[in-house]
């Protein structure tokens, strides 16, 4: 059962974010309602009122424009999954989005509202991380650009001020000679661990790697003394780093202990999915197929 | 930024005027904003198939059919089925025939004691609508959120294999898709 509350349901950016400006904390945007409503039912949140974004046509679609992909705030992580644009371009965001959650989940949680809900066990918050991706905010004085990492500020907290809405997710492409990978490994409904690679490198030699990695700790966040660690080298050498590197990547990713497991185990899970990950995302980059990009880790 | 349409508010207890189409008929209903679908389903229409299980989404024991798609009735807004097809385990039938998924689980056993099935079962059908080929691990992943704690899962999974495998059979080309 869940409490009673009014609903708003306006057709425009700048309606609801009227609407945000003149109730304040007591209303709540509301998109998939996937994460929203479970906390209302638990009385975890308490709103009076639920402004339903879903009939604004401008946070709706995905485009690709100069490689880039732009998702709409209410698109679904169903929408992801299947959509040919999103699996032809960007293939890991796909089969991240094939596994969220359960299918119903998918059918219905939007990309936006697990953003700006920032639950720290999510999926696509840590993989956007290596593509550098950015937020489309809108309030009734306009609208700015905000880099994801600076986007999440902690658990169940992003940077929108009171009256803003996250209106669209931009994905740049990933440079040439580059693959992503996102690994997970998890024994709860939520994710433990989640780890981002995206290594550009030619046969041998490793150009770039981006590590993000997320659910173990606060918010997903880049790894960058990790990544400097593993980029511009021979692939020899990485190998060799990667046990340290491991390491470092776990205790850098600012673990804690809950009921997915103690900080030490998550911090050696990082270690161990960010090594498989660079792998595969080697691989992947240099031209051999090392199969699903995205799948969990934990049926390794 | 014009609106086209006049932004709506409901207030609290207030009624929310909606016309959802439930196994093939059309109903009127008068709901407050906070009612949950598996709530209306179950305790203003009366159709009781629907259940109600772990109440936060993982289950699936509350799958139903909106527009086709599988959702979670413990978890969504009955509003949300404002001008939608819902479909639950007691539209499926025709009259006394069952459909082709629901003999299947009878014929092998894909079901115990009975209460994740029907979930189990609009969830199959939603993925055979989709996928009417699957492979035995895309029944897995697509199933993975549909829980059961008597079977093992085994017989569900044949149970659908051998429903898509006779759905294929029964649709000529150009046969109207159910």
């Amino acid at each position: 059962m869940l409490p009673p509350f009014a609903l708003e349901e306006p057709t425009s950016v700048h309606e609801a974010s009227a609407l945000l400006a003149r109730y304040g904390e007591t209303a709540r945007l509301y998109a998939g309602g996937t994460e929203l409503l479970l906390a209302m039912k638990e009385g975890l949140l308490h709103y009076e009122r639920l402004i339903n974004i879903k009939l604004i046509p401008e946070l709706a679609g995905i485009a690709l424009t100069d490689g880039a992909l732009h998702v709409g705030a209410i698109t679904t992580h169903r929408t992801l999954e299947r959509a040919a644009m999103v699996r032809a371009h960007f293939p890991t965001m796909a089969e991240m989005a094939a596994h969220v959650a359960n299918v119903r989940v998918r059918e219905v949680g939007t990309l936006g509202g697990n953003l700006c809900f920032a639950e720290p066990h999510a999926d696509p918050g840590t993989l956007l991380l290596v593509y550098d991706a950015s937020v489309a905010l809108a309030r009734q004085g306009g609208t700015r650009t905000l880099a994801l990492e600076q986007f999440f500020v902690g658990p169940f907290e992003v940077g929108l001020a009171d009256d803003e809405i996250l209106t669209a997710i931009r994905v740049p492409g990933l440079p040439a000679h580059t693959a992503a990978v996102y690994l997970k490994y998890g024994l709860l409904e939520r994710p433990s661990v989640g780890v981002a690679v995206a290594v550009t490198a030619l046969p041998n030699q490793v150009q770039e790697v981006r590590i993000a990695v997320g659910c173990v700790g606060p918010t997903p966040h880049r790894l960058r003394d990790v990544e400097s660690l593993l980029s511009q080298k021979e692939i020899a050498e990485v190998r060799a780093t990667l046990d340290t590197a491991g390491a470092l990547a776990g205790s850098a990713a600012d673990a804690v202990t809950d009921l997915h497991g103690s900080a030490e185990y998550k911090a050696y899970l990082v270690g161990v999915l960010l090594r498989r990950a660079f792998e595969q995302a080697y691989q992947q980059a240099i031209g051999s197929d090392a199969g699903d990009a995205a799948r969990g880790g934990g049926t390794a | 930024m014009t609106d086209d349409r006049a932004h709506h508010s409901t207030a609290t207890g207030q009624g929310l005027s909606i016309r959802v189409t439930v196994n093939g008929h059309a109903h009127d209903v008068l709901i407050e904003p906070c009612l949950t679908l598996i709530e209306l389903i179950r305790d203003r229409l009366g159709l009781t198939g629907t259940k109600k299980s772990c109440d936060m989404q993982v289950c699936g024991a509350c799958t139903v059919l909106l527009n086709g798609r599988p959702v979670s009735a413990c978890t969504m807004l009955a509003f949300e089925a404002r001008n939608a097809s819902l479909l639950t385990i007691e539209g499926l039938a025709q009259g006394e025939t069952l459909h082709p998924i629901q003999e299947a689980f009878i014929e092998h056993g894909g079901l115990q004691c009975g209460f994740c099935t029907p979930g189990m079962i609009l969830a199959a059908k939603a993925l055979l609508d989709e996928n009417p080929a699957p492979t035995e691990e895309e029944v897995k992943h697509y199933m993975r959120g549909n829980l059961c704690r008597c079977t093992g899962y085994k017989r569900i999974l044949e149970s659908i294999l051998v429903a898509a495998g006779r759905l294929a059979q029964t649709h000529n080309p150009g046969a109207l898709e159910a």
